[in-house]
């Protein structure tokens, strides 16, 4: 009898790994069926050199180079904001306070990962914007500096969170020797910490990016609409996750080729997150070897 | 008995043998009295090994004299302890530069995850001196001193975790040698190592008694004997007895001390 319940729930167990693994198998061949079929129309060496995307007007251009650039501005803003902030607080749970502050802190902080970011989308509209204005005068009303920092502020618990964690699993052998040897508080973060949990650190900035990466919202409501090659951030840009909502949303022709370039454009950040997935899937096996 | 009274003439004279010192310490974790209040004068270039069941506060006690316990949650202090006639627990006392002169030596080897020559190098790169020449010199006389050079010196770069753990600790012997403490206390250092790991570990801390004070703890009554010119026996909290090794292993003066280290109490 027991037996056989065990056998039902390890069957039951296989199947809704298998469902999983069909669902993802699923969307990439619906994602790949669809993105040949636009391939088959437009050449894949105009859609990466081609400098202007403008798949909805007459005058029809299919560079993903905007939209890519325009992803990669954002996602850059965001890292380069949450990053600095994300591992210094991690340095100073994990380093600086007290045992009990831990507990506290870090719930607190997952809850700016926990907020809709649509209300981060018209935060970074209404308030960041206009305040970034006042030192800014050049800067448009849909831009991506504050979307990215807006981004940036979404993604620091990533950031924090991972690495503390990190920080936290340094076997304390190693602070022991650290402060036996006479390091600073300091020292003993940057020179021993750091570097000891450094790949679980490089993980949590991976993750980061692709968060930013794959974020739609904010970067949907507040750096505009417009595609465009550029690395300026104080003008209106769109990012591939923006366009995809964008055309998703509009009145676009099922099975058109404007239909299909969200399964293109879809494909190059598919490819992009899952580049990035695997690069900190390995680099956390090695990190697990390293410790066990 | 005799000899001990001279001793206590010259102060200046005193202070010289006797390298550190503790007077009426006691220590709290909490409500909880680990160390009850010892007296004890440990002597320059001499190794002094502590003794004693589990849990009767040799680590505790050990760890007074390069601050290690201050990191602990609840630990409190009473009394005094010395270094060259100097408290440690004075308000100024600066903590990073007292435990450049007193290296410490861990249970399980704990070499950082860098390289072998980072890990012999740290203590000087953390004192700001950068000179390559300097500390290349520096890493390869630690590395010569605990008999580990001829061993690595073709791969300096390769990672310290890559060693054996016997040749693990002794890097982190020459660690703690590079920044030239005077004093190396060591936590059961060879407990976690192989019989020939360990029988080198104590030739190395029978050469290193010229240069340096060592104090060690140790679990195995024939490493004390080996390796020791004093030996500590605690017990709850207590310093019962204390004397030339030689005769607190031969003929000691109290019944807690056989009994121990013949083995008819753990
Ligand atoms: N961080 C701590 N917090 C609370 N109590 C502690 C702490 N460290 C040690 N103690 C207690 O203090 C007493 C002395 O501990 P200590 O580690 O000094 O013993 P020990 O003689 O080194 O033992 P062992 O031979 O097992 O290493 C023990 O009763 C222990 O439970
Ligand atoms: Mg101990």
């Amino acid at each position: 009898m027991r037996r056989i319940k065990e056998l039902v729930i390890e069957k039951a167990l296989l199947t809704s790994a298998l469902i999983t693994v069909a669902i993802t198998a699923g969307i990439i061949l619906v994602l790949s069926f669809e993105a040949f079929a636009f391939f088959r129309e437009v050449s894949i060496v105009d859609f990466f050199t081609d400098t202007e995307w403008t798949p909805l007007f007459s005058n029809k251009h299919y560079g993903i180079l905007p939209l890519l650039s325009g992803t990669l501005l954002t996602s850059f803003i965001a890292v380069a904001f949450a990053v600095p902030v994300g591992l210094s607080i991690s340095i100073y749970i994990s380093e600086y306070a007290p045992r009990s502050f831990r507990t506290s802190i870090k719930p607190a902080l997952e809850l700016l990962a926990a907020v809709p970011t649509v209300v981060y989308g018209f935060f970074a509209l209404t308030v960041v914007t206009p305040f970034l204005q006042s030192f800014i005068p050049g800067l448009s009303g849909f831009n991506a500096l504050s979307a990215g920092l807006v981004m940036g502020i979404m993604i620091i618990p990533f950031v924090s969170s991972l690495s503390e964690d990190a920080l936290h699993a340094v076997p304390d052998s190693l602070r022991e020797a650290s402060f036996g040897m006479g390091s600073t508080k300091l020292q003993n973060a940057f020179r021993v910490m750091v570097p000891a949990a450094s790949s679980g650190i490089v993980v949590s900035v991976i993750l980061a990016i692709s968060r930013a990466i794959g974020e739609t919202m904010i970067v949907a409501i507040a750096a505009g609409q417009q595609p465009r090659l550029t690395l300026d951030p104080t003008v209106p840009v769109e990012t591939i996750t923006a366009y995809i909502v964008q055309v998703s949303l509009g009145d676009v022709q099922h099975g058109s080729l404007e239909y299909r370039t969200i399964f293109a454009a879809g494909i190059t950040l598919f490819v992009f997150t899952f580049l990035l997935n695997t690069v900190s899937y390995r680099i956390r096996k090695k990190f697990q070897e390293k410790y066990e | 008995m005799v000899k001990e009274k001279k001793e206590n003439i010259i102060d200046s004279n005193l202070q010289r043998k006797h390298k550190l010192r503790t007077k009426g310490v006691k220590v709290w974790y909490d409500d909880f009295m680990a160390i009850k209040g010892i007296d004890m004068n440990i002597k320059a270039n001499k190794v002094t090994a502590f003794i004693g069941p589990s849990g009767c506060g040799k680590s505790t006690f050990l760890r007074l004299f390069n601050r290690m316990n201050d990191y602990v949650d609840g630990f409190r202090l009473e009394g005094e302890v010395t270094i060259d006639g100097e408290n440690i627990y004075k308000k100024k006392v600066n903590v990073e530069q007292l435990r450049k002169q007193v290296g410490m030596v861990f249970q399980k080897p704990n070499p950082f995850p860098k390289s072998i020559f980072e890990n012999v190098a740290y203590g000087l790169k953390i004192q700001g001196l950068k000179d390559k020449k300097f500390l290349q010199e520096k890493v390869e006389r630690s590395l010569k001193r605990v008999a580990l050079w001829d061993e690595v010196k073709d791969d300096l770069n390769k990672s310290a975790l890559a060693l054996s753990g016997g040749q693990q600790q002794r890097l982190c012997i020459a660690r703690a040698l590079a920044v030239e403490p005077s004093i190396i206390l060591m936590d059961e250092p060879t407990s976690a190592l192989d019989p020939l790991s360990t029988s080198k570990i104590e030739e190395l801390i029978y050469e290193l008694k010229k240069d340096y004070t060592i104090v060690i703890v140790t679990h195995n009554m024939q490493q004390a004997s080996r390796v020791s010119d004093y030996t500590a026996f605690f017990y709850l909290g207590e310093l019962i007895e204390y004397d030339k090794t030689k005769k607190l292993f031969t003929n000691p003066e109290k019944k807690q001390t056989e009994n121990y280290i013949t083995g008819r109490f753990g």
